[in-house]
């Protein structure tokens, strides 16, 4: 069963430099471990395509049901742009598999 | 009757927990009624207030050095004049970053809006004037994101501060001053610097030390905490018009409770909280501060009532060797221009717009470091991931460019309202004229070695 992160999770984004982070947070802690499952550093690089040019972070925080993503070279130096207030929310449209265990 | 036998150590009453510490500012813009609603809505003993982002300092050293008598935050002297009375008469104290790269003209005019009030000021931060000597010491201050060396940009530094811990502002606080000022103390220090003050932890009780961190960051960003810029049920929170800022109520273990006025709108949730623990996170096991190191994933929230999320478990590593510098320098120009196309075919008229502005551009010979355009109403937030609709009734093109030549910078804010007769129908939005060139300010994260950050006391009243 397929479901969009954004029916799971909600997020919050920052930014330091050229660098954006994106926190993925569960609704309900026991989605987090499909969150691990699923939400790899590489399928989130996959997502932002060419918008991200460096490496994708992953680390994990379960005590708050989340995952934290660094995007390296995300935010172009467009001083004054607000990139990263919008990558929160876009990373939530992607859909992804949902494991039958946790329907 | 019990006999109660006489105490062999008197000690001096201690402060009654829990200390309550709240944030009225999440940075220089945010709401100006928010601190003066903090000091008058209930009780409080400590109002921070952030006014410093990346780049502030640097905004403010062009302030200083176009007027000596400026470089802070000029919000703050006329705030505490108005707050001044019901802080002296409810025993409240402020500890705010507002002096930037100025804080004894800050001190000054803080003394002169609020002639009663005692301003303790720390110093040293500022080490603007020490970069060649920090450069002869062989210290190379690299970029910390992408490995640089500081010679790089050595001629076109603006600003350079140590982020400074939370000791020298409880040692401020020990002076009994009613207001304590800084330069770049670090965000979360303002809120821990009064625990250290008053439950006398120590320099190496790192997960203490972690914890009120933990409350500095959760509170550093103001209503974020409160239900602002919220996710979870964002249509549902409560009165966003009179949002509650965040109190945490702090106790001597190093636990304490996230909070805000009874009456205020917002919500305080665990699910808000923990978007704002992870708000500008990097490796959550090494969250770095000038005085200890904390462990985000040693975190644990619990919901114990209505806006009332409580924090512990929290721990602490031995602090850094080096202390973070946030050094500003000027990278070029800036300019962003719009126009507005409407409804039939607004994205292919934007669209044709920007390949004018470019063609354009480039028959000029202009070069720039980059030119980057907007469609906005047409999915400029999201890309291709965001549904698109097929004619929507308007777009507005917003094209920016920037580079290093000011001439180049300033041709191009001419380029965009010719359009209006002489590019695709249906243009508006063009009545503020010519967009205005701004001066790009970077970031310059670097580290020096923590001895070589010296700070001092002043008492001004």
């Amino acid at each position: 069963m397929k479901v969009p992160l954004a029916k799971i999770a909600h997020t919050r984004s920052g930014d330091k430099g050229d660098t954006c982070n994106i926190g993925v947070i569960a609704y309900d802690a026991r989605h987090y471990p499909v969150l691990v499952r699923e939400l790899t550093a590489g399928r989130v690089k996959a997502f932002f395509g060419d918008r991200v040019k460096g490496k994708v972070e992953r680390f994990e925080l379960p005590n708050l049901s989340a995952l934290n993503f660094l995007l390296h070279e995300a935010l172009g130096r467009r001083h004054g742009f607000a990139a990263h207030r919008r990558a929160g929310q876009n990373v939530r449209r992607s859909p992804f598999a949902a494991g039958d265990r946790h329907k | 009757m019990i006999h109660q036998p006489p105490n062999p150590n008197p000690q001096p009453p201690r402060f009654a927990a829990p200390l309550r510490i709240a944030n009225g500012q999440g940075f220089w813009g945010d709401w100006l009624e928010a601190p003066v609603r903090l000091v008058e809505q209930g009780p409080i003993d400590y109002l921070t207030l952030d006014y410093l982002a990346e780049v502030t300092m640097s905004i403010l050293q062009k302030q200083r050095q176009a007027d000596p008598s400026l470089g802070y935050a000029r919000d703050f002297p006329p705030l505490i004049g108005r707050i001044a009375k019901t802080m002296l008469d409810r025993n409240v104290r402020v500890i705010a970053n507002a002096g930037g790269v100025n804080p004894v003209a800050c001190a000054e005019a803080v003394r002169k809006a609020a002639p009663g009030i005692k301003v303790a000021m720390v110093l040293g931060d500022d080490v603007f004037a020490r970069i060649d000597e920090f450069l002869a010491k062989g210290y190379c201050m690299a970029n910390l994101d992408t490995g640089e060396p500081v010679t790089k940009i050595r001629n076109r530094i603006l600003s350079a501060n140590a982020y400074s811990g939370a000791f020298p502002l409880a040692e401020a606080l020990a002076t009994g001053a009613h207001v304590v000022l800084a330069g770049r103390a670090a965000d979360p220090a303002l809120a821990l610097a009064p625990m250290i003050h008053h439950f006398g932890w120590g320099a190496t009780d790192w997960d203490k030390l972690a914890a009120g961190s933990v409350a500095g960051h959760i509170i550093e960003c103001g209503t974020q905490t409160t239900g602002g810029n919220c996710q979870v049920d964002w249509q549902n929170i409560p009165d966003l018009s009179n949002i509650g800022y965040p109190i945490v109520e702090a106790e001597p273990d190093g636990t304490f409770v996230v909070t805000k006025h009874p009456g205020t709108g917002g919500r305080v949730h665990s699910d808000v909280v923990k978007e704002q623990l992870l708000y500008e996170l990097g490796d959550p096991k090494n969250f770095i501060a000038p005085d200890c190191i904390a462990d985000f994933t040693t975190i644990h929230l619990e919901d114990i009532g209505p806006d009332r999320v409580r924090v512990s478990g929290v721990c602490g590593r031995e602090r850094p060797a080096n202390l973070k510098l946030s050094i500003s320098y000027a990278n070029g120009w800036k300019a962003i221009g719009t126009m507005v196309y409407s409804w039939p075919q607004a994205l292919e008229k934007a669209q044709a717009a920007d390949r004018i502005v470019r063609a354009r551009l480039a028959s000029l010979g202009l070069g720039f470091e980059e030119i980057y355009t907007e469609f906005l109403g047409s999915s400029a937030c999201h890309g291709p991931v965001a549904h698109t609709c097929p004619d929507p009734p308007e777009v507005q093109v917003r094209i920016g460019v920037r580079g290093y030549d000011r001439k180049a910078v300033d041709r191009f804010t001419r380029e965009l309202i010719p359009l209006v007769l002489s590019g695709p129908p249906g243009a508006t939005g063009y009545g503020e004229g010519h967009p205005p060139v701004r001066e790009i300010v970077a970031y310059w994260p670097a580290l020096v070695p923590r001895e070589e950050i010296r700070p001092s006391i002043e008492v001004l009243g």
